[in-house]
């Protein structure tokens, strides 16, 4: 008994120190990111692209068949209630609330979080960080921080592709496959969808894509310096990035009822 | 007894310890400007934690390093680094920078710390790459490059901001028998004409004999010879004798401990 009290102190202990280093790497990262704004704002300019340009397509082809799937499923559920026509107004509260933003996240975490942690990590296992540090140059300045700069601001540009595609999507299925009308779709999605709704889905974009960059590069720095280190360091960014998203949609959801 | 002026760094009473294991034990060691030192000792007493030791990136569990008569554990971050723009080193894996040509690798620490034009740049670096022979691989990739051209480029890179002190980590492991001449030439010419100190660590005794002014021998993790390479090649110590001819029996064991063989073999060592 004493034994498992013990273990559960310790980790504990554990969590509260990595979760205080992992905060003071964060502050370090906002600190050095103003610099490298405007210094290093191609290095930034690269990243944006890797973290962004280069998960369009994964993005966009989920997006348009979650946005089919609701389409469908909108579909024969609301016409239960002759209220089919609520169709788009349906899969634009799913995709612009909730749907959009925390599947771009998750996939996000597969495609770019676990490119940035095992990059950062592999540069680490072959002492190319350590070589930085020996010519003086700060590899959290030249290589962690554009990568998260990049990967927070590709983010809510993702988020908006996924939800943009997805209604398309919605819009195929339900007005050209089963036939809503093409004005009530639209006009009711406007009606319905306030301002509000709309700022809930950017700030969770924001939100979900500052802590799956953070977690990415956290994982790949802080990764043991071998191929089974780096291997789970990609593991690790993938499935804490899946449960910090979906904890803090939980709360962000609950913050905008 | 040399003039203080001439230590470049010193090392005073060094433990470091990894884990439970200790690699240190009351290190003293005395790297003299303008010469080229040699840290030498058999597989695993620590050379390379010594130079990320003599360089800050690993701190000593006691002791003092000193470099130019500064303790660099006293130094901040901006300090450590401008100290280290001093410094050129060598990884033993080249440590080149994957996402960047062989070019921009050499170039990276002038577009760092100088504010050089492009077409200076460009000179700097095609000079240095034309000093270790690789002029022609500009613009080829680091995976496209064998091990050894790998630490030729590291090593133009180590010299491109002609610091005051290059560290080598074994820089004549994989080279072909031409390069590694021409290597050996660069680090004697480079350490005369320019004025710099160099410090090598290697197992290469016949490369290190035609280099060094002043040799180290370290075992048992403190220093267990020291002088010129002759001195050290006629040395009486058995140990030293062992390194320097390579020979299997001596004091230092080619096995790592492990229990008997035939015990091990046989299955005798494992409890029922």
């Amino acid at each position: 008994m004493i034994g498992l009290l013990r273990e559960i102190r310790d980790s504990l202990v554990e969590f509260i120190r990595t979760f205080g280093a992992l905060m003071i790497f964060f502050l370090a990262l906002l600190k050095h990111s103003p610099d490298t704004l405007f210094r290093r704002f191609a290095l930034v300019v690269g990243q944006v692209h890797n973290s962004g340009t280069l998960s369009l397509v994964i993005i966009l082809t989920s997006g348009l068949f979650v946005g089919a799937v609701l389409g469908l499923q909108g579909y024969s559920n609301l016409a239960r209630f002759n209220a089919e026509d609520t169709v788009g107004t349906f899969a634009a509260f799913a995709l612009i609330k909730e749907l959009g933003p925390v599947i771009t996240a998750l996939l996000f975490a597969g495609r770019a979080g676990t490119s940035l942690a095992s990059e950062i990590g592999l540069m680490k296992a072959t002492d190319q960080l350590s070589a930085m540090e020996m010519m003086a140059v700060d590899p959290v300045k030249r290589v962690v921080v554009p990568r998260f700069l990049g990967a927070c601001i590709a983010m809510p540009f993702l988020t908006a592709a996924f939800s943009a595609i997805g209604l398309f999507g919605a819009h195929l299925v339900g007005v050209s496959l089963l036939g809503v009308d093409v004005g009530a779709f639209w006009q009711q999605m406007q009606q319905a969808i306030s301002p509000k709704d709309v700022e809930e889905g950017i700030v969770k974009s924001v939100i979900f894509g500052g802590a799956a960059s953070l977690i990415a590069v956290w994982e790949g720095y802080n990764c043991f310096p071998t191929a089974e280190g780096v291997g789970r360091a990609t593991t690790r960014t993938v499935v804490i990035t899946a449960i910090v998203v979906l904890i803090l949609d939980f709360m962000i959801t609950a913050r905008y009822l | 007894m040399a003039d203080a002026s001439d230590k470049l760094i010193e090392i005073r009473d060094l433990d470091y310890s990894r884990g439970s294991r200790p690699i240190f034990r009351g290190l003293n060691i005395t790297i003299r400007r303008g010469e080229v030192t040699a840290i030498m000792g058999p597989s695993g007493t620590g050379k390379t934690t010594l130079l990320r030791l003599i360089t800050r990136q690993l701190l000593p569990d006691s002791g003092v390093i000193l470099v130019g008569g500064v303790d660099i554990s006293t130094l901040s971050q901006t300090e450590l680094y401008r100290l280290r723009q001093r410094f050129g080193m060598l990884f033993q894996n080249g440590a080149l920078l994957t996402d960047m040509s062989v070019f921009e690798n050499v170039a990276f620490p002038l577009r760092e710390h100088t504010r050089l034009s492009n077409r200076l740049i460009r000179h700097i670096v095609l000079t240095k790459l034309h000093a270790v022979g690789l002029r022609g691989a500009a613009d080829m990739m680091p995976g496209e490059l064998s091990g050894g051209m790998a630490r030729r480029v590291a090593l133009a890179r180590a010299m491109v901001m002609d610091p005051d002190i290059i560290i080598y980590d074994e820089p004549f492991v994989g080279l072909d028998p031409i390069s590694m001449g021409v290597i050996v030439r660069l680090v004697r010419r480079m350490n005369d004409a320019l004025g710099i100190s160099s410090i090598i660590v290697s197992h290469d005794v016949q490369e290190i004999s035609t280099v060094a002014d002043r040799s180290y021998l370290i075992s048992d993790g403190k220093v267990a010879a020291s002088g010129s390479p002759q001195e050290l090649s006629t040395a009486t110590s058995e140990l030293v004798r062992q390194f320097m001819h390579g020979m299997a029996d001596g004091p230092v064991a080619f096995h790592y401990e492990a229990p008997d063989y035939e015990e091990q073999l046989l299955g005798r060592d494992v409890e029922p």
